[in-house]
């Protein structure tokens, strides 16, 4: 389109401005020498000294981490036979219901989700602990895996799956050799997100948890209520940096791959 | 057989994990607190027969939704919320919209980063970006120790533990699912229908007003419910910036359930709260519905 006018160039440097400054002062505050928050007192690192000290901490993360690896490796293979029933299943008894429950959790309040599982696990007698916030977190990011997926399924060209059965390829076969290869980005980037939703989710895991099975957001947020801390700020750098790692790796991980297949696909027509 | 088990598994697991948890808290909305363990009655007794079940259905009646009605505090946490996630939207919608405007119209090269820079925050910890206004909004925080710095203040605002601080917080959490949807909305616009406007003799903001803005009215729509829905059900946000004048429906159900420990009325609560959700959530599948008609 056109050149920018001033006028944007101000809106995109304020807006940017606004998304970033608020996580650049944090980062900042970390390296504070004085406990004060907001007075800046000389460089120091000892925050991440005794953050690593800190026992609570550690073991919440460890709760956290363990919570997320289960639950979003669980959410991506239901997820992915979710999206592949409702993209693909044709009809089926219930298919409504069906597409209800899988959009419905997506816009349906925390507060609303955490409390109707927690009465759940209470009148079955389940003890709370880190399986019942596995089986919480499942449930609602098997549902964005599932939207993910789908997008993908749906672009998705079939005669390449009909050509795989005409072939000779049982179903199963054809799904392994052909659909899974091509839908995987979606599905790595569903259990991506089914990970960074089970790593953040302080509501529903405060319902479903129990006293031995504290996550790091119910552990932040009890230390947060009560005031902004440099240890707190620390740990919060520590997260975004992994966070920002991670989605650089990411990235250049899928620039290459579409680097290569643009090649194979060179390739494949000069042949 | 592979197909029922293809079916079955996910099917099988939203039921007992999604509805049945759904339909207990209907019913317990409409059971009486007790100070028993579970503390509310009645409670559903098979054993009896059908005597047990007759009992169990004569049990349940509406005086939760009656108590909310009564009780001052609910109905003004819902009309607060309300009004809270609506301001927020417009705030969102009126930062939101000028940014996307400007990125649909820079130049393609850059696109691509700055997409990844609208979208970066959003996988960043929710808690961490509402605890960093945290600093930032204190008394002796970072934008009064600005402000007084520039000499435009004497003394420190009050702003955490406000309205105001909410409305920063949400408007700051959910500006990216405003600037998504505007932008695809603006980037699928076709540059040559605003030089013919111009051509015809429209100024560029005539050209604007009469172009762009109503072909960009779906993604604007779509923004605001992706920013309003989630809003009106928000916890975190007021519980940590807002003070305790910030009445949000939330708040209230999260203390109701764990400070009051009365489970009938929270279930109550949470009903309600989805039957005000319902009328946002179908205007929202409608305009997505009527968006992908049109595309096709």
């Amino acid at each position: 389109m056109t050149r920018l006018s001033w006028f944007n160039v101000v809106s995109l440097t304020l807006g940017f401005a606004f998304l970033y400054l608020p996580m650049v002062i944090l980062i900042l505050f970390s390296f504070n020498e004085s406990k004060l928050v907001t007075v800046w007192a000389g460089f120091s690192t000892k925050w991440y000294g005794e953050l690593l000290q800190n026992e609570a901490f550690l073991d919440a993360a460890w709760v956290t981490l363990r919570v997320a690896v289960f639950s979003s490796t669980i959410a991506t293979v239901l997820g992915t036979m979710a999206a592949y029933v409702l993209v693909r299943g044709g009809r089926f008894f219930g298919r409504t219901l069906f597409s209800g429950m899988i959009y419905a959790p997506l816009v349906m309040p925390e507060v609303i989700t955490g409390l109707s599982l927690l009465l759940l696990f209470i009148g079955i007698g389940l003890d709370r602990g880190i399986f019942t916030i596995v089986l919480a977190h499942t449930t609602f990011s098997m549902c964005y895996v599932s939207v993910v997926v789908s997008s993908r399924l749906v672009t998705f060209d079939r005669s390449l799956e009909e050509a795989a059965l005409d072939l000779g390829c049982s179903p199963a076969e054809a799904f392994r050799l052909v659909t899974l290869p091509i839908i995987a980005p979606a599905v790595i980037s569903g259990w991506l997100l089914a990970f960074t939703l089970s790593l953040d989710d302080l509501v529903i895991a405060s319902f479903t948890s129990g006293p031995s099975s504290t996550t790091l957001p119910i552990k932040i947020f009890s230390s947060v209520r009560l005031g902004v801390s440099p240890e707190i700020n620390a740990l919060s750098t520590l997260m975004i940096a992994i966070v920002a790692v991670g989605v650089i790796i990411a990235s250049l991980a899928t620039k290459r791959a579409a680097l290569q297949r643009q090649r194979e696909e060179r390739l494949a027509v000069q042949t | 057989m592979r197909r029922f088990f293809l079916i079955a598994i996910p099917y099988g697991w939203l039921l007992v994990l999604f509805l049945i948890p759904f339909v207990i808290v209907l019913k317990i909305s409409l059971s009486d607190t007790e100070l028993a363990i579970p503390p509310y009655t009645p409670t559903l007794d098979l054993s009896q027969g059908w005597s047990g079940i007759r009992e169990f259905f004569a049990g349940l009646d509406l005086e939760n939704f009656v108590w909310l009605t009564e009780d001052d505090l609910y109905w003004k946490a819902y009309l607060s919320s309300l009004w809270i996630a609506t301001i927020s939207t417009l705030l969102t919608l009126m930062i939101g919209y000028p940014m996307a405007y400007a990125m649909a119209r820079s130049p393609e090269q850059w696109r691509t980063t700055l997409m990844m820079l609208v979208i970066l925050p959003f996988w960043t910890s929710f808690l961490i970006r509402v605890y960093a206004w945290m600093g930032i909004l204190s008394q002796e925080g970072f934008l009064n120790q600005f402000l007084l710095w520039i000499g435009v203040i004497d003394t420190p605002l009050t702003i955490l533990n406000t309205n105001t601080a909410v409305y920063i917080g949400i408007v700051y959490t959910y500006l990216p699912f405003m600037i998504l949807p505007i932008y695809a909305a603006l980037d699928r616009l076709d540059g040559s229908l605003i030089e013919a406007a111009e051509d015809l003799g429209c100024s560029r903001l005539m050209a604007f007003w009469l172009v762009t803005l109503p072909l960009s009215r779906p993604g604007v729509i779509a923004g605001c419910f992706l920013v309003f829905i989630p809003a009106l059900g928000e916890f975190v946000i007021p519980s940590l910036l807002g003070g305790s004048g910030t009445l949000m429906i939330g708040k209230v159900l999260w203390e109701e359930f764990f400070s009051n420990r009365d489970w009938p009325v929270a279930s109550a609560v949470a009903v309600v709260l989805l039957l005000i959700l319902v009328i946002p959530i179908v205007l929202f599948q409608r305009n997505q519905q009527k968006q992908q008609e049109a595309e096709q």
